[in-house]
């Protein structure tokens, strides 16, 4: 699998430096490529931008308040009702994106709206509004305050740092209900009896699916992170890289995901979204742009995988995904599924998404205008991720029941 | 023949008087109610579809007026906001007219087409970023 490097970082680099870099979307690599011949075009081509747009549960961000006068030791907090976890140091909180607010009644009337957690206090956040701290302490010696309450904006921090441990799932799993009744997932509400299905992936444009083997994305890869510059800091929860893989080595499920982290005082709001899913929850959608250097022809060869080519099964999420029984009813492709219809077992099912390609096709533009600019280089991960691993169920059984 | 979507707002009394029976009765149009409601403020608004001759129409708008009932032919009873709409597609398995629809696939752009918008209030429900609204 390994090839020569035709380029390498530094030269691409340099290239970029100079303003000459030959930057193309991962949307825009497959024609040319077809047109130019793949020898001919890895010589021209200096770096393909990949990009996602959509909810990303595992999210989060760590704030650092500075502080009061006499000083807090916060063991407990609320930012706007939703609570942030405090067992940190003294003035740091962790918010993560599904939080609900205090008092939501969630699903007690079934299927809760979910209107404002976690997402939307990060999304507000990044806005530069105003949001209401309330921070509560048993009080010690050198930290005696026992409540801190007041308003406070992301400029009033000293640190806020995104985190999402689970990002850019390389593929993912497709929704449909074969049951009586509707059913409010993460992935929307979906119709009895297969009336509709809804996919999550930016197919051709996403990160992984354009770097199947992670040859070029790795730790310490600079990444575009709603609008910031940030990076890949591990291999993200549940990188299942073992995953079943077509001819092309691009993963037929889940497989690969990346953990990633940016400094949210350079995001920009419409990129960071709050979610709120019916019936389900709330949780953080996030725009993410990833270049793939060039390096070989092999390297760009996989950028110019399409959406015909990369399939997702098709899970039923009213028993089989809960039940996690391991039925795949079918697979189809993204061009399928973005057509508006596609077939399942005979019938042709009206489609939907929950992440949005035209968001991730604007982020592939920004990133390469970026780069095309200058502004933004790529860096040499530092370390690769991990090829050859399995995602395990949990084993504390006897008794997990309803 | 001509159709019109027209929101009606008005103040109690007239949510008193029978307009809509009158509309069918006076002016021979078509009507077609998609909903209605009197706000807890005793406003009221109706949203609906009427049909008919183009003379017809205007007789029964200026007829409406003259109830003072506020007609609003701009179809705004449910709003969509592009500029919060992530174009997820999320809505538009909900959308029962296809109002909201994919306009453009290659760039897989949302539309709304308000005209064609019967107010069910689905995507309101079902739209994870907030971007539909209903005016009342
Ligand atoms: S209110 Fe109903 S008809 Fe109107 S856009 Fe929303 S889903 Fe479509
Ligand atoms: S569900 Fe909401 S955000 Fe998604 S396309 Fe429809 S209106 Fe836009």
């Amino acid at each position: 699998m390994e090839e020569a490097a035709v380029k390498s970082y530094e030269q691409i680099n340099e290239r970029i430096a100079a303003g000459k870099a030959v930057v193309l979307t991962a949307e825009e690599v497959s024609d040319y490529v077809e047109k130019k011949g793949l020898e001919n075009a890895v010589s021209e081509i200096d770096v393909v931008t990949t990009a996602t747009f959509g909810p990303m549960c595992s999210s989060g961000c760590f704030l650092n308040f500075g502080h009061t006068t006499p000083k807090i030791r916060m063991t407990e907090a609320w930012i706007d009702d939703v609570s942030a976890y405090a067992g940190i140091a003294a003035v740091d909180l962790y918010l993560g994106a599904t939080q609900i607010q205090r008092g939501d009644p969630a699903n007690l009337y079934f299927p809760g709206e979910f209107r404002y957690g976690g997402g939307h206090v990060i999304e507000r956040l990044v806005a530069g509004r105003e949001l209401e701290l309330l921070a509560r302490s048993y009080a010690t010696d050198d930290y005696p305050a026992r409540e801190v309450r007041g308003k406070f904006s992301i400029r009033d921090l000293n640190q806020a740092v995104m985190v999402n441990p689970r990002n850019c799932y390389q593929n993912y799993n497709v929704a449909i209900n074969c049951s009586e009744k509707t059913i409010y997932t993460y992935l929307g509400v979906l119709k009895p009896k297969m009336r509709n299905l809804a996919y999550c992936s930016a197919g051709q444009l996403s990160p992984l699916l354009n770097d199947p083997f992670y040859e070029t994305i790795g730790i310490g890869t600079s990444i575009w992170l709603a609008g910031a510059r940030g990076h890949v800091y591990a291999e993200g929860t549940q990188h299942g890289s073992l995953a079943e893989r077509d001819a092309n080595g691009v993963p037929m499920e889940g497989a690969g995901t990346l953990a990633l982290t940016a400094d949210m005082k350079k995001m920009r709001a419409e990129y960071v979204r709050g979610v709120s899913l019916k019936g389900y929850g709330v949780s953080l959608a996030l725009g993410v742009g990833v270049p793939i250097p060039i390096i070989n022809s092999q390297v760009l060869r996989r950028t110019t995988v399409r959406d015909r080519e990369i399939t997702a099964p098709v899970i039923d999420y009213s028993y089989d995904y809960p039940e996690k029984t391991g039925r795949i009813i079918t697979r189809l492709s993204y061009e399928e599924m973005k057509s508006g219809k596609a077939m399942v077992e005979g019938n042709s099912v009206e489609t939907c998404s929950v992440s949005s390609y035209a968001k991730a096709r604007e982020i592939a533009e920004i990133l390469k205008s970026e780069i095309v600019s200058g502004d933004f280089l790529l860096s040499k991960p530092t370390d690769s991720l991990p090829r050859e691993k399995k995602v395990s169920p949990l084993k504390v059984t006897p008794d997990v029941r309803r | 023949m001509e159709r019109r979507k027209l929101l009606l707002s008005f103040e109690k009394e007239a949510a008193e008087k029978a307009i809509v029976c009158e509309l069918v009765r006076r002016f021979d149009l078509g009507i077609n109610i998609f909903r209605a409601k009197i706000t807890p403020e005793e406003r009221g608004y109706m949203v609906l579809d009427v049909t008919g001759e183009s003379d017809a129409l205007r007789s029964g708008m200026a007829f409406l007026r003259s109830q003072n009932v506020e007609v609003d032919t701009s179809a705004k009873g449910v709003c969509w906001n592009e500029s919060l709409c992530t174009h997820c597609t999320s809505c538009v398995n909900h959308c029962p007219t296809r109002a909201l629809h994919v306009s453009d696939r290659g760039e897989m752009r949302m539309s709304f087409d308000s005209n064609e918008c019967v107010e069910c209030l689905a995507c309101i429900k079902v739209c994870p970023f907030g971007a539909c609204s209903s005016m009342f």
